[in-house]
């Protein structure tokens, strides 16, 4: 009797990691099938997080929405933010004056790096190295800090408003930041010593989920996980908001597209945007760090999108005003989201450890991915 | 019946049973702490610090806490097995340690004392066979859940085991041959015999016993059969309160039997550093009556805690191998390299020896 004919098929080991498993980031869930280790087939169950955030967009005002956009990607809640408030000033027609853009640019990139920081140290947890964790927090902290100085909240900020930022910096703001950005470098070469060149982080990483650059844009993939594949896509460049034409940085690109270019692209990551805040605290102009923005904004009746590059990838809204108080529809396109679909692709044929380090190199949030 | 035949063969016996038990088990508690503070210094934190001073008493805490804890039985699980599975474990790593010699010979009120428990001229095999039936309890552990993740940590185990047990044979077998004896005692007097540790004369043997003893003892970066990230805890999530401290302490009594038995296989056991130079002979504390048992059992005990904090280091700064590396590491490199350095060994044993 062949394998088919048989009543069920004892190979087979049904399992479902999550939504309470140490390494699934979050309430997702991942139905495995499979076969002793190796992975047959896996599919995801979302949805255990969801708060209704678009709902949410129709019903609060405009300036009511920022605050509830942070609880989207808490990891990064200033890209969330910047994302929000640029495509509402869009559609007013308004431009936030310099130096507001500025201090945008600086609180991104310092939370870029607070996000690739929480990445690495969860990721490494994944493969079983502990220690990275405690190093990329103690980081964190700093950066943590500076925005508790700045608006008071650390995780979820809700810094900027429509029309620019609400507060100017504090005193003693650019030392701070200039200590943190002198050390950082070298701090990032000690996480490096301790993962880039280890035999076992190597074996562990390479050649595991491989996408192709093709099967990457195929599936939607942004962000890192696309440039890991070699794309050189970055919403920085290629459709410049802010003020990103003004400032020097490289876009780090993967050759092989598996999960230790994608280290590699956000270990560089984190060391352009280091390069960023520097070159940004050096041309800060001076000035008003609010554009004239009426109490009560009604958006001229329309739909626009506008997507800006969060540490995840392309973070898009998709608002539609029918010249009311709040939006009639407000649509995220979240990257993690996008990015998830890529997970059963790269996993399929591996191992279940493979699994746990797939998800960790896709960086999801499950409050972005739910909503 | 005779006096001296009773102290000699029942108080002698029971005295060092007890001292050997006792200390081993104090040693187990204080590695509990001693993993955490190592890992904080590793961590740049401070570990626990509130139990006592610098948290010292935090071994009792813990194990308070843990007796006092509710003791689940899984209503799937297999009631006797999984009640036995962790004791299975613990045992085993107990008794290894009859064998393993601590301390040379002295005399004490007109007594010949050896410092080990027993002297088996089968030493090496007792131990070998009796830590493999510690691996029973995490199979059978894992097995008796009735639970996935356990299941699969249990089966990760039991190839793991098998797979490294070989090769661990195969790197003691050097050892065994320049002795030609499977005495732990005789091993060692064998070593201040040539003067030489037999990490000298067996440096492959050694580093394959050693990989293969942090894989034996399931340490990082070989921890799969309870890789946390992976299957949750692995062969121990279903367990709880004391059954699962027994499954802890079976993994530190087995951790301090390996670095007892790597100590007296190739870093001569209770032997000072450099026992063929004679000008060193004042580490061993000749001018003292019991200076030389005082000043074996303390080589021996600074040996182990060196290796003891390799675990530690290895497990808090490496990330952790897949299953299919693990086993191709074990089958691949150590099992040929190990038959490699049997068979160069055996050659030069028998040219030159």
């Amino acid at each position: 009797m062949s394998k088919t004919e048989t009543l069920f098929d004892a190979s087979e080991l049904t399992v479902s990691m999550g939504p309470q498993h140490p390494s699934t980031h979050g309430v997702l869930q991942v139905k495995l099938k499979l076969d002793g280790e190796r992975v047959l087939d896996l599919e995801c169950v979302i949805g255990f997080l969801h708060r209704g955030v678009e709902k949410l967009g129709e019903v609060q005002t405009w300036g009511q929405f920022v605050p509830t956009l942070d609880r989207m990607d808490y990891i990064a809640a200033v890209s969330n933010c910047l994302g929000y408030c640029e495509t509402v000033e869009k559609m007013l027609g308004v431009t936030a004056p310099p130096r507001a853009q500025y201090i945008r640019v600086l609180m991104t990139e310092l939370n870029r790096i607070t996000s690739h920081l929480l990445w690495l140290g969860t990721h490494a947890i994944d493969l079983g190295a502990i220690t990275t964790f405690l190093y990329c927090f103690r980081e964190r902290e700093e950066i943590l800090k500076i925005f508790e100085n700045y608006c008071g909240a650390r995780l979820t900020t809700h810094m900027f408003r429509i029309g620019g930022t609400q507060y100017e910096l504090y005193e003693g703001f650019h030392d701070q930041v200039r200590k943190f950005i002198a050390d950082f470098p070298k701090k990032v070469d000690e996480y490096e010593t301790l993962l880039t060149e280890n035999r076992i982080w190597l074996d562990r990483t390479k050649n595991v989920g491989v996408i192709s650059a093709k099967d990457a844009i195929d599936l939607g993939l942004t962000g890192p996980a696309l440039r890991g594949s070699g794309v050189n896509f970055d919403l920085r460049k290629a459709k410049p908001y802010c003020v990103y034409n003004e400032l020097d940085f490289d876009v780090p690109v993967g050759e092989v597209g598996d999960t230790y270019d994608r280290y590699l692209v956000r270990m560089e990551e984190m060391r352009q945007s280091a390069r960023i805040v520097t070159q940004a605290l050096d041309r800060i102009p001076d000035g008003p760090i609010m554009a004239k923005v009426s109490k009560i904004i009604k958006p001229p009746v329309g739909d626009i999108y506008h997507s800006i590059e969060s540490p995840k990838g392309e973070l898009g809204y998709y608002l539609v005003s029918d010249g009311a108080t709040c939006a009639y529809r407000a649509r995220v396109r979240p990257p993690s989201f996008v990015n998830l679909q890529s997970l059963r692709k790269m996993c399929i044929g591996h191992m279940v450890a493979d699994v746990v380090a797939v998800i960790g190199t896709l960086d999801i949030v499950l409050g972005e991915i739910d909503r | 019946m005779d006096v001296n035949w009773l102290i000699d063969n029942v108080l002698i016996p029971l005295i060092k049973i007890g001292i050997v038990f006792g200390a081993l088990s104090g040693v187990v508690a204080l590695m509990t702490l001693a993993e955490r503070k190592v890992a904080a210094f590793i961590q740049v934190r401070l570990g626990p610090m509130r139990v006592g001073p610098h948290g010292i008493l935090q071994p009792i805490a813990d194990g308070i806490k843990l007796m006092l804890k509710e003791d689940i039985l899984p209503a799937k699980a297999d009631p006797l097995i999984f009640t036995m599975a962790p004791v299975i474990a613990l045992v085993p790593a107990f008794i290894v340690f009859c064998v393993i010699p601590f301390g040379p010979q002295f005399q004490l009120f007109g007594k010949t004392i050896s410092l080990h428990i027993a002297d088996l001229n089968i030493g090496v095999l007792y131990v070998l066979s009796i830590s493999s039936i510690g691996i029973l309890g995490i199979i059978l552990g894992g097995w008796a859940s009735n639970s996935k993740y356990p299941l699969m940590g249990a089966l990760r185990s039991a190839a793991q085991m098998v797979s490294y047990e070989v090769a661990l044979g195969f790197s003691i077998m050097g050892v065994l041959m320049i002795t030609g004896s499977l005495s732990l005692v005789e091993i060692v007097n064998k070593q201040k015999e040539y003067g030489w540790w037999f990490v000298f004369l067996q440096p492959l043997g050694f580093i394959l016993f050693f990989v293969c003893g942090i894989a034996e003892t399931n340490r990082a970066p070989f921890d799969l059969p309870e890789a946390e990230s992976e299957l949750v805890a692995g062969f121990h999530t279903e367990y709880s309160g004391f059954r699962f401290s027994l499954y802890f302490l079976a993994e530190y009594a087995n951790m301090i039997a390996i670095s007892g038995m790597a100590v007296t296989l190739f870093f001569g056991g209770w032997l000072r550093p450099f026992p063929n130079v004679a000008f060193l002979s004042f580490l061993d504390l000749p001018f003292l009556a019991l200076g030389p048992a005082l000043a074996g059992i303390f080589w021996f005990g600074l040996k182990v805690i060196i290796f003891l904090y390799c675990y530690l280091w290895f497990r808090w700064t490496w990330p952790r191998y897949r299953y299919d590396q693990l086993m191709k590491i074990g089958w691949q490199w150590l099992l040929p390299l190990a038959i490699v350095n049997l068979i160069v060994t055996a050659a030069v044993v028998v040219l030159f020896l």
